[in-house]
């Protein structure tokens, strides 16, 4: 019984720590530029399907990852550059379209380069699974949370310890004034994008190991992602690590107690019944709308 | 002279009339009526999420869900429980209406991406319900629906039929039914737009709080034009169901509420003949891609993201801007 449930709790942290880190790309663009990157769940898709190909290919693990990881890295560079910046002005919706463009033609290009097919890539160390307290967990779950925990560690070393994570943080408070202390706001957006592709595809490659990978992994995933940014409150940092940690252990358990058809509809169920109550999620910063 | 027909609401009326009755003279065999039929069904949906999208400025991720709601109300109704389809179509029009009545009370107090994030999440629910009872619906296999028909005359796209001593094929005649039906659609939607209601609701577009400092009511008018369009949405399922004669729980999906959002968008928010525009080039474009296979989905996002970034403000409107700019260049050229 508590094995039992000890099995579906890892189950949602490990899933959950994924959505994480997701939800914190969501929210280093938001903080950024205000916008909502429905293209985020390619990059797991590149990160996950190039360390694939590329370990077929005859290249060893590591190396195959660090390519991966650049090949994102290029590919959320150039989004901002080539279609979010030469639309700056645009609508918030027109700016979603924008990005549901982008990942529609991601996976197109990922579906032509790497076909349709669903890959599996081995364990990053140890293929037997450990049992704890009766629930047995794959030694992959340890480097989902190891390497998650590290990132997050990383992050906030690098907003708080750095004068680039600082001129981040200061952009997405308020631009003009960012702007007149000597920030360039531009680069700022380019890094926000560039460090949101480097974490996606990440989380991506550490993933797929549990998950399997395909082209077309990439919109549930990011949707996922935008759940968990939204329950935590869109911008916050601690918000999308509760809200992705929260969204997985909730999947998991309703697929494990309840229905694993619905686990997906309890899921986008709690997202509404906590907007119908916080309206700007679980630690969203309270806004008065200035006219 | 074209700026002006855009411009002016009756003669943009008048204009997409004339389109609907001449359009028959330029097509050639039934997959030309099928075509048309389907643009006229996505069309009319699309004029109704208008009025949320374009007018009211309120953003909906999940209009599919209402849109496939109406068709599986209708397809088992009809199918399973052997309903009269017209009957059918307008209850199941009401319950989709009384839903959105229901769920867009608290939902519309949301603002900007926490909108979307609801809306969204509740098109996915219902799409994964749809999936999910197989024993009502069919579940991923989707389900088929009979013919439509009243008082015992049936309306199918593989029949012939005779009207004023004409032959007309089953597939015209659809045409004609979703021909005027949109034109009424839009007919409906200019009238709400001209009308206070409408008034009230371009104020909650511009500035929600100053729109509510003047006494405008704006928690009721948002949730009123939720339910319009959720009913335009609901109808149009309704007919789409029984024009295709089966129905896939895709028709409710996340897919096709970001189809729909697109149409309005790329068409142009909040021109009526704009959206409409939308739904023509979303409905033809696959139809067009078709032939480069494997490089289908790489196009359209292409296609998609290139419109976007170049005409933010869509296409009728940057396309009459551009227009009215010519002329009056050639006008002052003149003088």
């Amino acid at each position: 019984m508590f094995s039992e449930f000890l099995q579906y709790l890892f189950t949602g942290i490990t899933i959950g720590a994924t959505y994480a880190l997701i939800a914190l790309g969501f929210t280093l663009i938001y903080n950024a530029s205000h916008v909502i990157n429905f293209a985020q769940g390619e990059f797991l898709m590149v990160g996950g399907m190039a360390t694939v190909s590329l370990m077929g290919m005859g290249f060893p693990m590591p190396v195959a990852i660090i390519a991966a990881i650049l090949l994102a890295a290029v590919l959320g560079v150039a989004l901002q550059r080539l279609a979010i910046a030469p639309a700056k002005q645009a609508d918030p919706v027109t700016l979603i379209i924008i990005t549901i463009g982008a990942s529609i033609f991601i996976r197109g290009i990922a579906q032509l380069v790497w076909g349709r097919a669903y890959h599996s890539m081995p364990n990053f160390s140890g293929s037997e699974p450990v049992t704890i307290g009766g629930a047995v967990v794959s030694t992959q779950s340890f480097w989902v949370l190891g390497v998650g925990a590290v990132l997050v560690v990383a992050l906030v070393l690098f907003f708080t310890r750095t004068m680039t994570g600082k001129a981040i943080l200061a952009t997405s408070m308020n631009k003009g004034a960012a702007r007149l202390v000597g920030i360039k706001t531009q680069s700022v957006l380019l890094l926000a994008f560039l460090l949101s592709a480097i974490l996606g595809s990440i989380a991506g490659i550490i993933v797929a190991p549990i998950t399997f990978t395909a082209y077309d992994i990439g919109i549930m995933l990011g949707l996922k992602g935008f759940v968990a940014a939204s329950l935590g409150g869109l911008g916050s940092g601690m918000g999308a690590i509760v809200g992705g940690l929260l969204l997985g252990v909730v999947e998991a358990m309703t697929a494990g107690y309840i229905s694993s058809d619905y686990k997906d509809a309890v899921a986008f169920g709690m997202i509404i019944l906590v907007l119908f109550f916080m309206p700007r999620g679980l630690m969203g910063a309270r806004v008065v709308e200035r006219v | 002279m074209l700026n002006s027909l855009i411009k002016n609401r009756l003669s943009g009326l008048l204009l997409l009339t004339v389109i609907v009755f001449i359009l028959p003279a330029f097509f050639s065999n039934p997959f030309h009526y099928d075509m048309a039929t389907q643009i006229a069904i996505f069309a009319t949906t699309v004029v109704g999420l208008n009025l949320l999208v374009g007018f009211a400025g309120q953003i909906s991720l999940g209009h599919a869900g209402f849109f496939g709601l109406g068709a599986y109300f209708s397809a088992v109704m009809t199918g399973t429980y052997g309903w009269s389809p017209v009957p059918t179509l307008l209850v199941g029009a009401a319950l989709v209406g009384l839903l959105a009545y229901v769920v867009g009370r608290p939902i519309l107090k949301l603002k900007g991406y926490y909108l979307s994030m609801a809306t969204l999440a509740m098109g996915f629910i219902i799409a994964i319900t749809i999936n999910n009872e197989g024993w009502l619906t069919g579940g991923p296999d989707g389900m088929p629906v009979p013919s439509l028909s009243l008082f015992g005359w049936e309306l199918s796209t593989f029949s012939v039929y005779s009207f004023l001593g004409m032959e007309i094929s089953g597939s015209l005649a659809w045409y004609w039914l979703m021909g005027v039906l949109l034109i009424l659609g839009v007919w409906l939607a200019q009238n709400l737009i001209d009308s206070p209601i409408g008034r009230a609701l371009r104020s909650v577009h511009g500035s929600e709080v100053a729109a509510s400092v003047v006494g405008v009511d704006t928690a009721k008018f948002k949730n009123l034009v939720f339910v319009i369009s959720a009913v335009y949405a609901s109808l149009m399922g309704s007919f789409y169901a029984h024009f295709q004669g089966f129905i896939t729980p895709d028709s409710a999906g996340f897919m096709e509420s970001i189809i729909f959002v697109t149409m309005v968008v790329l068409g142009g928010m909040g021109s009526t003949l704009g959206v409409i525009l939308g739904a023509v080039i979303l409905t033809l474009l696959p139809q067009l891609l078709a032939d480069f296979h494997d490089y289908e989905m790489m196009m359209f996002g292409l296609i998609l993201m290139l419109t976007m970034i170049f005409m933010p403000k869509g296409l009728l409107p940057t396309l009459s801007r551009w227009l009215g700019e010519k002329m009056h260049k050639q006008a002052e050229d003149k003088a």
